[in-house]
């Protein structure tokens, strides 16, 4: 059955709907008023000049890339030990366990703010880049373990039992055959444990202090209070960021799917 | 990729060719680091808001959560709200899950980036954006203006419909994922079927496709319900400060009433009508078709 026409009209106009309402950021940023409103006029590259001297909005800068960068470190190697222990491991609780670790997607991200703000104070641990990165790895491990448990899905592990059988000791079967095969899962898992910190707005707001705080908090605190230009030029920079590593994304995975084909090949 | 956990956790190792023995006990200590990291920073918080919800002063914070009037206005406008964005997602999800799950490659391609793209950009940025549209001096008034369709502004945020708008365009992407994974199971052939035997287009939607697609309405919508009731930032931005959503209650006991005992007892209860949802709703939806949600913000 044909899908009559109107239909995929109306399909692309909700795509319209979706992607477009966010783009008017971006000629905003260019504006040479000082008061954000539209349309914009003229094209002045100011406010990311401002953005990228101010000291508050460098420190932020730095911040929210420091704790990306932490974030996407602890998550993969965690998330890929938890996805191999879920999918190879035989143990008591390990179905509790795979509730567990998939419960911070169901759990309110705004309680999970408040119950990390109670905690690291008492532990006097909140204000730190270390914080943040480690809030921002409980949320993002779900999706780091599904993403490598779909490469591990797809895995051959007869490659494995090659390597045992040549002698390999398993430690080096595991770096040399194991690993460099799970490799686009878990690159993309950590790009999008980055994308979810470098986004990430209700933890940090509770984890962060004056002078630690990430873009995302500063763009929103700006946001509260009057609204500067400087504030569409951030937020142009953050979707730049964004959909630059989502590009990224594609690169592992079509890799691997070159790399499949060389082996159909040889 | 939900549906990929469960069938890549239940066949396990034990079906392919076996490793050597000492590794086979191995792999599931692999898993212990980031329990561990769990454990601290995942389950102890969580912990910490129940024992502060009952001790800070006492369990009475409870009975002062279920008697105040606007804790329970806030659940109210809160299931409201919710209700509003399922709905209006299903009206705009629907149709464009149908023509994705039904197109040729070039659309259904397009589509599928269109609806990405939304779900891995900020929802911080993409809030923003809407009060460019929406504020008094924003696009569509400033259009409505200068039309001389009206005389002076509409108020478009700072209530309901501006929260709703914005969670709307937050949540349709989860929406459309979940329908899109069940159109793409159904069997076209029963389509030619039911037109073969002589039903139209509208009757075999009808009784076809529609109650085929059901299961991907309901899961979307859990996942959708779900997820507004939690939400913060959007209602922050766009909403009603004068009538706010549970998750901007739980911020405002915490952060400016210094409440902290009855701003963990508001949290406990998100958290049990959250899980109860969730339990109810399970009898609809797969367990796999809602863990593929990313969370609020």
């Amino acid at each position: 059955m044909r899908t009559p026409r109107w239909i995929t009209t109306a399909a692309f106009v909700i795509a319209g709907f979706m992607v477009l309402p966010t783009l008017v950021v971006i000629p905003l940023s260019f504006t040479t008023r000082t008061v954000l409103s539209w349309p914009p006029s003229g094209f002045d590259l100011r406010w990311y000049e401002e953005i990228l001297t101010d000291r508050a909005w460098q420190s932020a800068l730095v911040t929210s890339l420091q704790t990306g960068v932490l974030t996407a470190v602890c998550a993969t190697v965690l998330g890929t030990g938890i996805a191999l222990s879920l999918s190879r491991g035989r143990y008591i609780g390990r179905r509790f366990f795979t509730i567990a670790v998939l419960a911070p997607m169901i759990v309110p991200t705004v309680i999970l703010a408040i119950g990390a703000f109670f905690v690291f104070s008492s532990w006097g641990f909140r204000g730190s880049v270390v914080a943040l990165a480690a809030a921002h790895t409980v949320i993002a491990l779900p999706l780091v373990i599904v993403s490598v448990l779909n490469s591990l899905s797809q895995f051959d592990r007869t490659l494995e039992l090659a390597g045992y059988s040549l002698g390999a000791h398993p430690v080096r079967v595991f770096f040399t055959v194991t690993l460099p095969n799970l490799l686009p899962g878990v690159l993309a898992g950590a790009m999008f444990a980055f994308i979810i910190s470098w986004d990430e707005v209700v933890i940090s707001l509770f984890l962060s202090s004056p002078r630690v705080r990430t873009l995302p908090v500063l763009i929103f605190s700006q946001i509260s209070s009057g609204v500067e230009p400087s504030v569409a030029a951030a937020a142009s920079l953050l979707m730049a960021v964004t959909l630059i590593l989502l590009i990224g994304t594609r690169i592992p995975a079509m890799l691997g799917r070159k790399r499949k084909r060389l082996h159909a090949h040889s | 990729m939900a549906a990929a956990v469960t069938s890549s956790i239940t066949t396990r190792g034990s079906r392919g060719p076996a490793a050597p023995r000492g590794v086979r006990s191995w792999w599931g200590l692999l898993g212990l680091p980031g329990g561990v990291a769990l454990l601290f920073f995942f389950i102890l918080p969580l912990g910490e808001i129940l024992v502060r919800s009952l001790t800070d002063p006492s369990p009475e914070n409870y009975l002062r959560a279920v008697t105040s009037e606007v804790v329970r206005s806030s659940f109210v406008t809160t299931f409201v709200v919710s209700i509003l964005t399922v709905a209006f997602c299903i009206l705009l999800g629907y149709p464009y899950a149908y023509v994705m799950a039904r197109s040729r490659s070039a659309v259904a391609g397009i589509l599928g980036f269109c609806v990405l793209v939304p779900f891995w950009l900020s929802i911080l940025v993409r809030t923003y954006a809407w009060t460019v549209w929406l504020q008094n001096t924003g696009i569509i008034n400033s259009f409505l203006l200068d039309v001389g369709l009206v005389n002076e502004p509409v108020q478009l945020m700072r209530n309901a419909l501006g929260t709703v708008i914005g969670m709307t365009h937050v949540l349709l992407p989860f929406m459309v994922f979940s329908m899109y994974a069940s159109m793409k199971r159904i069997d076209l052939g029963l389509e030619r079927a039911s037109r073969a035997l002589g039903a139209g287009p509208i009757r075999t939607f009808l009784r076809v496709y529609l109650p085929l697609s059901l299961p991907g309405v309901y899961s979307g919508s859990l996942i959708v319900f779900v997820t507004s009731l939690g939400f913060y930032l959007t209602p922050a931005i766009l909403g009603d400060a004068a009538k706010p959503l549970v998750g901007q209650l739980i911020v405002e006991q915490v952060n400016q009433a210094l409440n902290f005992g009855m701003g963990s007892a508001i949290g406990i209860l998100l958290l049990l009508v959250t899980l109860l949802l969730l339990a109810l709703g399970m009898r609809f939806a797969k367990f796999e078709d809602i863990v593929g949600l990313r969370g609020d913000q």
